[in-house]
């Protein structure tokens, strides 16, 4: 029978040489994740096996991105017993701060993914791997403290669906507005308990940022992974990555899909998520005037280096409306730096922009940057949820790094394309 | 295994935010999650919600992010049942693995109302609307999650494997 990729990365994993839609597999996992929020869950789980080993430390990574540097004592009790099991464990991927980065950023720069891997995490936008041929899918605690424990996780092998891209992006539309229209197109469970697998040439003009930031956003459809074909592109970035040699499944010519969608990437327009639903979305063209108290730019969806890059690119030499706090957060130490050593840190502070140390902060209503009753704000992360950001009467409108940087300048949600280049 | 009770009414896309909000995950207190449980879509649940009352809501239940809170502060508050046209995956996931009966049945949400008596029958999947007198029946789960459930969770099942 022939199979899509994402059913071939599990087959191999499970051991057998074809898996068919609906089927309950265990399969051999390469990587587990967890965060100071799902973690501590995990381990009083871990600690009714009553064994004192994981499986293999090297193969498990513990990232305290979530509330940190620690917003409460609470939260200072959660890293403390990540940091105390780590150390018990021996486990070998443990970030601390300094160190530490927003998990979907870090753990690829940091060479932990690899082509053909089979990754979970306790962390809903572990799915966002697939940009480099992974199978990766969020799960819970209990899957996390299973998964330390055995090495293992049971799959319900998922059927795909296609999009078949071609053509190349205009200029300030990026992989945030690809995965936004896609959302809007199929809808918050559009994908539910299905792949969702990108192919056709249009694949190749696209950076491996983009495909992070569209294969992150595959849990916002619904999907129980996203995954890219591993080309010239996604091997240059492991080649400079990751030390294991890239294992690279393909889908069978002749693989099913649900369905098969086409997207002409030359159509695509910056595109922004109305409250409080990602599939609320219309392109700048229709958003209208809608007034901005907060900015936010950067999270595991879009607070990499090109990011930041886009951003500076529409800010460098202006400053942010006075009643706009903007708020920039690098999702990992390692792209604080190199935003650093190209002067982009420079610019956000002369532009009237506060940059924060990398945590997940904002962008789930944590810390550093909270919203009041009735504020607005635009931000580049994944969710836009009632309350996500803060009051459950404020709002999240979701947008690309370059409506973000724009809305900014002007205090209402803007197009990228009308701000003057300096 | 049989579920009785009140039957608390939602819409579509029920999320994981609006289940169990993220100001309040900085504690994996079960006790404390339940007591903040569905507090931002509805401030009262927590205050009327008795052992035994049922969720019944539309689709994509649970949507967003992974946060096992989710289901363990719904499971805690005392909720003996989450009915939904539809779940998130990883929802849907994690309340097999922690113990929290779902069910999905476009239908039976169709025919429920807020308010409602409402009782479940594990073993068969039949959801009975005493209130109204109809009933329905859901799709069992598969043997594997069956296993799962009668053995009390993921944790207990992969325990038991590891002995046997
Ligand atoms: S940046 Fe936001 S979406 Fe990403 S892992 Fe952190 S909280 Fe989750």
């Amino acid at each position: 029978m022939s199979m899509t990729m994402s059913q071939k990365i599990l087959a191999a994993h499970a051991q057998v040489d074809e898996v068919r839609p609906g089927q309950l597999i265990m399969a051999d996992l390469d990587l587990v994740l967890g965060n100071d929020i799902t973690s501590p869950v995990a381990i009083k789980e871990f600690a009714k096996f009553g064994i004192d080993s994981v499986f293999d430390k090297s193969k498990i990574a513990l990232v305290p991105d979530h509330f940190t540097p620690n917003k409460d004592i609470k939260a200072a009790h959660q890293c403390k017993m990540l940091r105390e099991f780590a150390s018990d464990m021996e486990i070998e991927n443990y970030f601390e701060i300094g160190q530490m980065g927003i998990e979907h950023a870090l753990l690829p720069e940091q060479g932990l993914v690899d082509a053909g891997d089979l990754i979970i995490g306790a962390d809903s936008h572990t799915c966002t791997y697939g940009a480099l041929g992974a199978f990766s899918t969020g799960v819970g605690s209990t899957d996390m403290a299973a998964a330390m424990a055995t090495g293992k996780a049971w799959f319900k092998v998922p059927s795909a669906l296609r999009f078949n891209l071609t053509g190349k992006f205009s200029p300030w539309v990026s992989g945030k507005d690809l995965i936004l229209h896609i959302i809007g197109m199929i809808g918050v469970d559009g994908a539910l308990y299905k792949s969702m697998e990108f192919t056709g040439v249009g694949v190749s003009s696209l950076t491996i940022d983009d495909r992070f930031t569209v294969c992150n956003m595959a849990i916002e459809a619904g999907a129980k992974n996203g995954i890219f074909p591993v080309d010239e592109v996604a091997l240059a970035y492991l080649a400079d990555h990751c030390k294991r040699k890239p294992v690279v499944f393909q889908a069978d010519a002749d693989a099913e899909y649900d369905h098969t969608y086409e997207i002409d990437l030359s159509k695509l327009r910056p595109t922004v998520s109305f409250p409080h639903l990602p599939d609320n979305t219309r392109t700048i063209d229709e958003v209208g005037e809608v007034k901005i108290d907060q900015v936010v730019i950067g999270s595991c969806t879009n607070g990499r280096i090109s990011d930041l890059r886009v951003a500076a690119k529409i800010l460098d030499g202006k400053k942010v409306d006075p009643r706009v706090r903007t708020i920039v957060f690098p999702a990992t130490q390692e792209i604080y730096l190199q935003a650093m050593d190209e002067g982009l840190l420079r610019i956000f502070v002369k532009a009237g922009a506060v940059v924060s140390t990398p945590t997940c902060g904002p962008c789930l209503g944590g810390h550093m940057g909270i919203l009041a009753e009735g504020e607005r704000a635009v931000a580049t992360t994944n969710r836009n949820f009632v309350g996500r950001m803060g009051h459950v009467e404020s709002e999240v409108y979701l947008a690309s790094p370059a409506v973000a940087a724009a809305s900014a300048l002007t205090g209402y949600i803007s197009n990228p394309e009308t701000i003057e280049e300096n | 295994m049989n579920a009785k009770g009140k039957a608390f009414r939602y819409g579509d896309n029920v999320d994981t935010d609006v289940i169990i909000p993220a100001r309040y995950l900085n504690t994996s207190d079960a006790k404390e999650l339940a007591s903040h449980c569905m507090e931002d879509i509805d401030g009262t649940f927590v205050k009327n919600v008795q052992q035994g009352d049922l969720i019944v809501a539309e689709r994509n239940f649970g949507c967003g992010s992974s946060r096992e809170h989710a289901p363990l502060a719904i499971k805690t508050a005392g909720v003996s049942c989450v009915i939904a046209a539809s779940f998130a995956r990883i929802f849907y996931r994690n309340s097999i693995n922690i113990g929290l009966p779902i069910l999905e049945c476009p239908e039976a949400v169709q025919g429920i109302d807020s308010g409602d008596i409402v009782s479940v029958e594990f073993s068969t999947g039949t959801i009975t609307n005493e209130t109204t007198g109809k009933s329905w029946a859901a799709e069992p789960f598969p043997p594997f999650i069956q296993e799962m459930i009668a053995a009390d969770g993921l944790i207990n099942y992969l325990r038991k494997g590891v002995q046997a």
